[in-house]
């Protein structure tokens, strides 16, 4: 292993060299994110490589106004909030699901058929499903959609916050930050799209993408093949993650997904709002989305906490340029989604990087 | 349908009256044979051989009841000879309160009542007072058990933070992990749960061993919650030294790997109920390590890191497999399965 370890950071050495500038490279996932830093990966790195932590922590892309809908329907009697179990911590403009937990009935899930289960399980209230995550979980919520709709359980319903990583990745280009010079495309999103489906960023914008999985190993030369394409001025599609990683993906998946949902233009947090870049149900399954069966209509919300996010997931801002970070903001006390999310840069920066003292 | 009233507990059991008699002379009395529980005094008498106690409590909440490796019984037995045997004292008594949800099935209590037994048994340790209550059901998790242990100083051992200075060797006594993924995996049903295998096990013999034949064992504790990197972090806070480790060092069970990295977790975090730390002079840790890995409970033993001084904050460094160095924070509350 060491072997290859050296033979990567030669290849990155000289790249800088050759290059004599920095480089930007945008880890897009947060799974990446925490197995950068538990793994030390940034301190062995060349100081001209800087790495940006992307849009690819689902709970952190989640904007304040779906949150704010979801505190609204746990304050309702009648519903039952199923969540994944970082969501519960994020906090909204008033308070966050743990907070509000005592009074409202929320529930941590692994997978969205206990959800489900849990509607079987409360036939005389409705589970309201909080559907968030990426191309990675959809194929899960159209599964349970699929199931409501044969077994006409009408007290299931979803809050999709379902969203998909290349719109995003084509908005930050476009309009948030051009200094990104490659992509470490995200590995568990890749199995399910397959490799295949960033050939739109190389060839519409020109910048590398090498989808990398999360052994060290994979990440650091996922890192040095991004260095050899700069350095040789090439921008050029690649996939290391071989072992679990197709060019077309999983099309069963895609199937589920294409079946359920449409995409739909959506806020993010940090990025706005982006054209077809989220999941929307389909008209014959409009009668599990959860904004219907309430009555919702989303409303952007101004994020008033001086929380900075939004730069932080565009690359903008390292975590501790934001004044709260390390200070008003903790693991314990998060005031963002990224210091949430135990895959959120700022929760990352602070448990494995050398934190801001307080 | 008509309940047998004997096969499962109810709320009459912990009541003072005859049942709660019956469950005391039939099921409890009859596994814990010994002169001082006998006689059901008030308080257990006890004739010790030092007069430096050690004295510990432990309360066992723990879900599933039975996992593989063990149980909330042999857990309540050694999580508290583990305290005693890490405070440098040799285990003698424990006492035993149980907390029953109503409802219970018997057969379920005799498995857990044997299986404290057994380990207070094999550990020498004698069960010499007791309680029961009973809670209606839905206020407790099926059960709840307390222990209380005591225990007598192993002579000329004083172990303490106040003991660490830079350069002492950091000793684990085996693989990290093992209890806590084989909890969380059986209670979320993954698929490779069979494999795993808690630690759960009382280490008085081990440690009584070390602090017998080397003179330079200066602190020592059981990482559970909060697992390896609570134990560290605590070494650090509370000696205002550097705490420096190397990941490639640390032993941990290929399975418990995957299972954590499927969920996300940090293993640093997880919780173990059969493993210690110990800080030790750096010119016995070769003894130390030689000790360990000649005991059964200490087979994968590994020196996995140093004190150091610093001018900077204090704290938990570790060297990565790949070179890199990170930060080992303190962790805070529950750790929470990631989304994708
Ligand atoms: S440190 Fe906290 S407040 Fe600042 S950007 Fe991160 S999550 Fe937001």
């Amino acid at each position: 292993m060491l072997e290859r370890i050296y033979k990567a950071q030669q290849l990155m050495d000289a790249a800088c060299k050759t290059l004599g500038r920095q480089i930007n490279i945008m880890e897009v996932c947060g799974t990446h994110t925490v197995a950068i830093f538990r793994n030390g990966i940034r301190t062995t790195l060349p100081k001209a490589i800087k790495l940006l932590s992307g849009p690819g922590c689902p709970v952190c892309v989640t904007d304040q106004g779906y949150i704010d809908i979801v505190l609204d329907l746990a304050q309702r009697d009648d519903c039952i909030i199923a969540t994944y179990g970082d969501m519960i911590r994020v906090p909204g403009s008033n308070g966050s699901l743990e907070t509000k937990r005592s009074a409202a009935d929320v529930r941590v899930m692994l997978s969205s058929t206990d959800a489900l289960q849990l509607a079987k399980d409360n036939p005389d209230k409705t589970v309201v499903f909080v559907a968030v995550g990426f191309e990675t979980t959809a194929p899960a919520t159209a599964v349970v959609i699929k199931e409501a709709a044969e077994e006409k359980r009408e007290n299931f319903c979803i809050l999709s916050g379902h969203k998909l990583v290349v719109p995003a990745m084509r908005a930050l280009l476009a309009e948030k930050n051009d200094k990104i010079d490659a992509f470490l495309c995200p590995g568990h999103v890749s199995v399910i799209i397959g490799y295949g489906a960033f050939n739109e960023i190389v060839n519409d914008f020109s910048r590398p993408c090498v989808v990398a999985g999360f052994e060290p190993m994979q990440i650091i030369e996922g890192l040095a093949e991004i260095c050899r394409q700069l350095s040789q001025g090439k921008a050029e599609l690649k996939s290391i993650y071989t072992a679990a990683v197709t060019e077309e993906g999983n099309t069963t998946a895609q199937q589920l997904i294409a079946e359920c949902f449409e995409p739909a233009d959506g806020c993010w947090r940090g990025l706005g709002r982006i054209k077809k870049s989220t999941l929307k149900l389909k008209d014959k399954f409009s009668r599990f989305d959860a904004l219907k069966r309430f009555n919702i209509t989303e409303t952007p919300v101004e994020d008033t906490t001086g929380c900075r996010c939004g730069e932080v997931l565009c690359g903008l801002i390292d975590p501790p340029q934001c004044a709260l970070f390390g200070s008003a903001c903790v693991p314990e006390t998060p005031v963002g989604p990224c210091m949430v999310s135990s895959e959120g840069a700022c929760a990352a920066w602070f448990k494995y990087g050398r934190k801001k003292q307080r | 349908m008509k309940q047998n009233k004997h096969d499962r507990i109810l709320l009459a059991h912990g009541g003072g009256g005859k049942l709660s008699d019956e469950l005391i002379r039939k099921y409890i009395l009859p596994r814990f044979k010994n002169p001082a529980l006998e006689k059901l005094p008030d308080a257990a008498t006890l004739n010790l051989d030092s007069n430096t106690l050690a004295f510990t409590t432990d309360s066992y909440v723990v879900k599933p009841l039975f996992f593989n490796g063990g149980d909330i019984g042999k857990l309540a037995v050694c999580g508290t000879i583990n305290d005693l045997a890490v405070a440098g004292a040799k285990p003698v008594a424990l006492s035993l309160s149980l907390i029953i949800e109503e409802g219970l099935e018997f057969s379920v209590l005799e498995r857990i009542l044997d299986s404290i037994a057994r380990a207070a048994d094999d550990n020498d340790v004698a069960i010499v007072t007791g309680d029961t209550k009973t809670v209606e059901a839905g206020a407790a998790e099926k059960i709840f058990i307390n222990t209380a242990g005591i225990g007598t100083r192993i002579e000329g051992v004083t172990l303490g933070f106040d003991k660490i200075a830079p350069g002492d060797k950091i000793i684990l006594s085996g693989t990290i992990g093992d209890h806590g993924m084989t909890v969380i995996s059986q209670r979320k049903d993954i698929r490779f749960q069979t494999q795993l295998k808690s630690d759960c096990a009382a280490l008085a013999s081990l440690t009584g061993e070390l602090l017998d034949k080397t003179a330079g064992v200066k602190f020592m504790r059981d990482p559970t919650r909060g697992g390896l990197a609570a134990t560290l972090n605590e070494i650090s806070k509370q000696t205002r030294l550097t705490v420096q480790i190397s990941e490639a060092d640390i032993p941990v069970n290929p399975t418990v790997r995957a299972a954590a990295d499927m969920l996300g977790f940090d293993v640093l975090n997880i919780a173990n109920e059969g493993k210690f730390v110990a800080v030790v002079s750096p010119d016995c840790a070769d003894d130390c390590l030689n000790i360990c890995r000649n005991h059964p409970l200490g087979k994968q033993a590994a020196l996995i890191g140093q004190i150091t001084e610093t001018t900077d904050l204090p704290l938990v460094e570790m060297a990565t497999k790949i070179g890199g160095k990170r930060i080992v924070q303190m962790p805070y509350g529950r750790e929470l399965p990631r989304i994708c």
